[in-house]
Parts: structure tokens; sequence; C-alpha cells
């Protein structure tokens, strides 16, 4: 009896894929579940008059989370693409960019609502943007930034080097080959980061809490950048919060569409991640 | 565990091997031919024109190894030159076979005949021809410069006894007319005994080559050097 | 067999006629790690050069130094002199991409860009300022003709690179570097990831094109050096042991290391 293995090779196997999957389903279970209770408690509420009645309904939150995600991104995506082909393409290993790459991480690490004070500091007092648009979008791309440098990061290695050398050998310089080789076959890669990016910030409440949102029942919708405007996430925060008297329905029809919101930018992202990868050819 | 290319190193041991033994062959060939003759042997001047048969057959087969080595071994440098000299080299041998069928067949002629004298100097002419072809193989084998000059040298004393015999066989054929048949096939003899050692001599150019990579014609170097020489001695050099 | 001593055992031979690169005490490191020691030797105009030697000999570091493909590598150093016809091209102040102009290069992986067929051959021409669209045709064509894939692909000149074999890939990538009309095309084992029958046309399209340019291939596979080169250095553990006449270091090497290589009684 000595030497003989406690289990069999067969019984190890089945316990180990039964574990596994255990721990796979664990996983899910609070997604389902999320969804699951919204859909419950809020699909009845969800009709399409909520969604598109200025006063009393959807529209103006969505109208401002669009106006917000826009402008974000076009702050962040610039700024993080140009730093991710700096760290790709451009930077030698060495010091400076071991600094940088810690200051990002640190930077994605930052809790949401500190994000949101440092907001309030920097551009709402201190630049004099006030609560606004602008001010919302500033914080919410500095939140963003992180992912999508990162994300773009990837997307810029994942060229292969022999690309690269080919557009060098053949007199390209560095920034040649970036523009003519590496970037657009980075595109769909950074694309998906985008989109990642901009999930996130339509979910997130408390960047814009001080920064930008505001619920006003006489300029539902924002006049210029410097305006305040509503959003889906702090809707649902003064429904839930400050308003008396909002019938239970609305509340959570409210973040069964913010949910859905994030959820589906994020569904899309992985859609299109996994059929540029199936398409990817070179 | 095996050395890279062992299986190749074999193959040319081998080659080799089968050289060594077309050339002791042949070696036999023309020493039983001077025999028959010397002895008035008929029998064995019959064995050795069975032999010719063999001998063609080893040239042919050791060919064929050859090309096959070439084919499938992409052989280089010395390799390539171990082969290319052993094609050569048989070709050497199978003439020197030829030329001792040559002898053969005349000691069969004269076997009938009384000699008009004992053989003596091409029964030693053969001698050292063969001591030639020996050495010639064994500078192959062992890669042996010096043999090499050896046989070089050999092969001037053959062309002297050539010419001896020459002078010699002149001389009585004025004096005696009825001993000319003899004569003449005698001189022949002679003649193909020579012809085997300038066959011996290319096979020991083919040995400098392997080794040095570079061809040079050794005898007729060496001849030009002879001449030199008896352009200070009392005898005028004899055209070839 | 040892070196033979006697007029023409010099090592390093130096080809008669024009000189298109030589190097001087070429000395290169990867960090702390040479890979090449003082390498001197001369490379014929219009003709093909071949560098053999076992692996991590370093005939691909030797030949990434010709068109300094190697500076994209972190922690190189260079130390000698590579002179292109008179010029140091590690002289402060090379353009280096005048000089990859001039000094094309083909990879053992064929490497073409995920564009059409055209896009391709074009992409050189479009990198330095290409002229109007007859022009771009004209260069596209010649160099797909020069090599020797013009009749495979002028019908489909459109579809992507990538649906071609891996042997029309291969000459894609050549006809590519032609189409900058470079002096020097080095070939670093252009063949390896090659069935034979794609090997032989690609050497035989470099019989021809060395009549117009000086071609420099790396190979590990000796026969093929000594199929189409004219001259043939061994390389090893860094150092250039033979230079000479391909004819030479194939029938009777100098050196008892390149007599092993070529025997292939190495290890």
């Amino acid at each position: 009896m000595i030497g003989r293995r406690v289990l069999s090779p067969k019984v190890s196997q089945a316990a180990a894929f039964a574990l596994l999957w255990t721990s796979g389903a664990i996983v899910m279970l609070p997604v389902i579940a999320v969804v699951a209770v919204m859909v419950l408690l809020g699909a009845r509420g969800l009709t399409w008059r909520f969604l598109t009645a200025a006063s009393g309904g959807l529209l103006p939150a969505i109208a401002g989370t669009a106006c917000l995600v826009v402008l974000t991104t076009l702050i962040a995506a610039p700024a993080g693409v140009a730093a991710a082909i700096y760290l790709s393409e451009y930077s030698r290993p060495g010091r400076a960019i071991r600094l940088i790459r810690l200051a990002i991480v640190n930077l994605a690490a930052i809790p949401s609502v500190v994000h949101g004070l440092f907001g309030l500091a920097l551009f709402v007092m201190l630049l004099g943007f006030g609560r606004s648009l602008l001010a919302g979008a500033c914080t919410l791309a500095l939140l963003v930034l992180p992912l999508m440098i990162t994300a773009s990061e990837e997307a810029l290695r994942q060229v292969p080097q022999r690309l690269r050398d080919g557009s060098l050998a053949l007199g390209g310089s560095r920034w040649q080959t970036v523009r003519r080789i590496v970037l657009p076959n980075a595109l769909p890669g950074i694309i998906t980061g985008l989109i990642l990016s901009v999930g996130r910030a339509a979910g997130e409440t408390a960047p814009i809490l001080f920064t930008a949102a505001a619920y006003s029942s006489t300029h539902p919708y924002p006049r210029s950048v410097f305006d305040q405007v509503l959003a889906l996430p702090y809707q649902l925060y003064v429904m839930a919060t400050e308003i008396p008297n909002v019938p239970a329905e609305a509340k959570w029809a409210t973040a069964l569409a913010l949910v859905m919101v994030v959820l589906g930018f994020n569904a899309v992202a992985i859609v299109m991640r996994a059929r540029l990868r199936a398409a990817r050819r070179w | 565990m095996r050395r890279t290319r062992q299986a190749f190193d074999e193959q040319l041991e081998q080659l080799q091997q089968r050289l060594l033994e077309m050339s002791a062959f042949v070696e036999a060939m023309l020493e039983k031919a001077v025999r028959a003759l010397r002895d008035q042997d008929a029998a064995l001047a019959q064995a050795v024109l069975a032999d010719d048969d063999t001998a063609d057959k080893m040239d042919l087969e050791i060919e064929q190894h050859c090309m096959r080595l070439l084919a499938l071994q992409q052989p280089m440098s010395r390799d390539l030159r171990i082969i290319g000299t052993t094609m050569k080299v048989i070709a050497d041998v199978e003439r020197i076979g030829d030329y001792s069928v040559d002898v053969a067949r005349t000691a069969l002629r004269l076997a009938g005949s009384r000699y008009f004298k004992p053989l003596v100097d091409i029964p030693k002419m053969a001698e050292l021809v063969g001591t030639m072809l020996r050495d010639a193989l064994q500078a192959l084998v062992h890669h042996d410069l010096d043999l090499v000059a050896k046989v070089v040298r050999d092969d001037d004393e053959v062309d002297r006894m050539w010419y001896r015999l020459l002078d010699e066989l002149e001389m009585k054929m004025q004096q005696d007319p009825s001993i000319v048949p003899q004569a003449i096939a005698f001189l022949l003899v002679a003649r193909y005994l020579e012809r085997v050692a300038d066959h011996t001599v290319n096979i020991a150019e083919r040995v400098a080559y392997m080794e040095t990579g570079r061809m040079e014609d050794l005898a007729a170097s060496h001849r030009a050097d002879y001449a030199e020489e008896k352009a200070g001695s009392d005898e005028p050099p004899r055209a070839p | 067999m040892n070196a033979v001593q006697g007029e023409a055992s010099q090592l390093i031979v130096r080809p008669q006629g024009s000189i298109k690169f030589e190097t001087q005490r070429l000395n290169m490191f990867y960090g702390a790690f040479q890979a090449l020691t003082d390498v001197s030797v001369a490379i014929p105009e219009r003709h093909i050069t071949a560098l053999i030697g076992p692996s991590g000999c370093g005939k691909s570091s030797f030949l990434r130094c010709l068109d300094r493909m190697n500076d994209v590598i972190q922690g190189v150093r260079i130390e000698g002199k590579v002179l292109l016809e008179e010029d140091d091209i590690y002289a402060a102040g090379t353009d280096v991409v005048q000089l990859r102009k001039r000094v094309g290069m083909v990879f053992q992986t064929p490497n073409p860009f995920p564009m059409s067929i055209y896009d391709n051959v074009a992409y050189g021409p479009r990198l330095h300022g290409a002229p109007d669209r007859t022009g771009l045709d004209q260069i596209v064509e010649s160099s797909l003709r020069q090599a020797a894939l013009w009749d495979e692909v002028k019908d489909k000149l459109r579809q992507s690179a990538l649906d071609l074999s891996g042997g029309q890939q291969q000459r894609l990538c050549i006809a590519r570097v032609l189409a900058v009309e470079p002096e020097v095309v080095l070939m670093d084992e252009p063949c390896t990831a090659l069935d034979p029958t794609a090997t032989f046309r690609i050497e035989e399209l470099m019989l021809e094109l060395r009549q117009r340019y000086t071609i420099v291939i790396v190979t590990h596979n000796m026969y093929q050096a000594s199929r189409v080169s004219q001259y043939t250095g061994f390389f090893l553990l860094g150092e250039l042991i033979e230079f000479g006449l391909t004819a030479r270091i194939f029938e009777s090497p100098q050196d008892r290391r390149t007599d092993d290589y070529v025997r292939g009684r190495f290890g």
C-alpha cells in the first residue's frame, strides 16, 4: 500500500474540474444576481415614456451622460494614445520609464471619490471652470486615462516587431513607421480600449458629484461646456437619497437603465475584441 | 555517442578498402603474368586472362559507389577530393590490369618456343613496377608525400631500365636477325611495364592533389629536372 | 590537415575589383556580451557574398551592422568602422534613413505588410516622396518584374499580400526592397522558411539580381552558399575565420575549422 496515490487520476481530474467550475459560477453569480434584481424590480418602470420624458423622465440624464462621455473621450483618447505610443515605440528602459509606469498604476488605483475631490479642487475651483460639463469631463478623463493608456499600449505591442523591421529597413523613420504601420494595425485594439473607457466613464458617480452634476428642472439640457449637467448615475443617487416620494419603480428603472448602459458598452467592446482577434491576419 | 558524419566516414573507409583490394588484385595479376612469361607457364597465363573480368567488375563497383556518395552525401573539401581521386585511380589500376593481360597474352604466344636468352631484366623491371604500385597505394592510405616522391624517382629508374633493354636488344637483333620476333615481343612487354609505371605515377600525382589541393604534373616537372641533370653529363637525354 | 603554408595561405582575402563595404576591426557588444570580435573584411560590389557558420556565430549580427538595423535593439554597442564605399556609416551625423534606402534588407520570415500587393511595393517609394500615380505604377511593375513575381500577381495587385504563398511573399519582400532602388540588398536567411522549390527560385533570382546589386546573404545552409555565392566568409564565435572565393572555401579551405565545418565534422 505504500506508494499508492491517494486519489486516482480519474478522480482527481473530476474533482479539479468540479472545483474550477464552481469558482467560475461563483464569479458569475453576483453579475447575474444584480441584473436579475434590476430586471425584476425595474423592468415594469422602464417604459418608453419614462425614457424620453423631459421632466420626471430619463432623457435629460441620458443626454447629460452622452455629453459627458463624448467630451471625456475627446480629452482622454488623444492623450492616452499618445502616451501609449511613447511608452511602446519610443521609450528606452530606464528609471524615467519605470517612474512613469508606476504613476499610471497609481493613478488607476485612486478611489473615484478622491478623483472627484481632486477635480473639485483643480478644475472647479483653481482653474475656475466652476461646476460644469468641462470640469466633469476633465475629472472623468483623469479617471479613465490609465485604462486608455494600458489598453492602447497592449494593442500597440500586439503589432509584430517584424512589421516595424520591414518598414525601418526600407528607410522609414520611427514616426513614419508608427503612423503607417503600427497605429493602423493597432487601431481595433485601441478602439476597444476606448469603448471600455467610455463605459467606465458613463457609470461613475463620485467624480461628477462634485464637479458637474446638478438636478435642475429649469435647464435640463446643458447649453455650453460650462453648464452643469445631469447624468444617469447622479440621477439615481438623487432619486434614491434626496427626493421624497419617488416611486420605487422609477428608482429601479433608472438603476436598470444605468446598468444596461454600462454593461452594453462592455459587451460591445468584448464582442468587438473577439471578432477582431478572429479576423486579425498578419 | 557517434561523431558527426561517422556513417559517412565509415563509407569513405570502406571505399578505400575496396580500392586497396582492387590494387592488390591487379598487382597480383601483373606478378603472375610476368612469372608466366618467365617460366613459360601457359596455365598461369590463362588464369591472368580470367582475372581481368574480376578486375573490371571491381572497377565498375567502386565507380558506382563513388557516384552514390557524390549524389547522397554532398561531400566538400578533402572528402570530395578523396572520392574524385578514387574514381581516377581505379581507371589507372584498371589499365594496369589490361597491360597485365597483354603480358599474359605474350606469354601464351611464346609458351611453346625456346627463349634465346633467360629473362632477367624484365622480371627485375616488373618487381620494381610492382613496388611502385604498392607504394602509390600506401601513399594514399597513409597520406605520405615522401612515398609519392619515391614513386616518381622509381619511375626514372624504370625508364633507365627500359632504355638499357632497348639498347641491348637493338644490338642483339643486329647481330642475329633470327631472334627478332622474340626480341620484339620482349620489347613490347618491357614497354607495357614502362606504361604501367607511368600509370602508377599518375596515381601518385592524384594522391598529392588529394593532400594538398593542388594539381601538379609531378612526372613532367621531375623530367624537366632530370633533363637539366643529364645536360651536365655526357649522355644526351633521350626523348621518351 | 593543418593550414597549408605557401603563397595562397592568406585567410582573409581582399577581393579584386571595386569594394562596396569594408569593415575595419568591427566589434559589437550586446551589453556585456561580445558578439563580434575584430572583424575586418571587404565586400565586393555586384557580387553575391555569403556568410556561413554555426548558430550563434555572429553572422546575422554582422549583417545587421551593415544597415544599422542593430540600432533597433537595446544595449547594442559598436566599435570600429563600417565603410560604405568611403563613408563610415557609424560616424556621428549619418543619415540612417538614407543609409537604409541604399542598403535594403530581406528577412528570414517573409514580412509583408497587411495591405495590398500594390501598396506593399509602393510603401518604400511613398515613404521617400512618391512620384505621381503613373510613376508609382511603373515602379511597382518594374520591381515586381525584377523579383520574378509580376506575371503571377499582375491581375491581383489589389488583393492582400497575405494571400500569397510563402515563396511569393518572400519575392514580394524582395520587390519591396528593390522599389527604393538600393545599391545593396542584405538577405538574412531568406529561404529558411521556404520549401526547396521556392528556395531554388529565389536563388535563381539572386543570380540575376547580382548583376545590378551587391548582395550579402547570411545562410545556415552552406550548400546554398556554395550554389549561389562568389565569395564566402566563415564565422565562428564572433570571429571571421576565413574569407575568400567560394570555390576555394569549399574545395580546399585553409583553416582547419573552416574545413571541419564545410565537411560537416563539427561537434
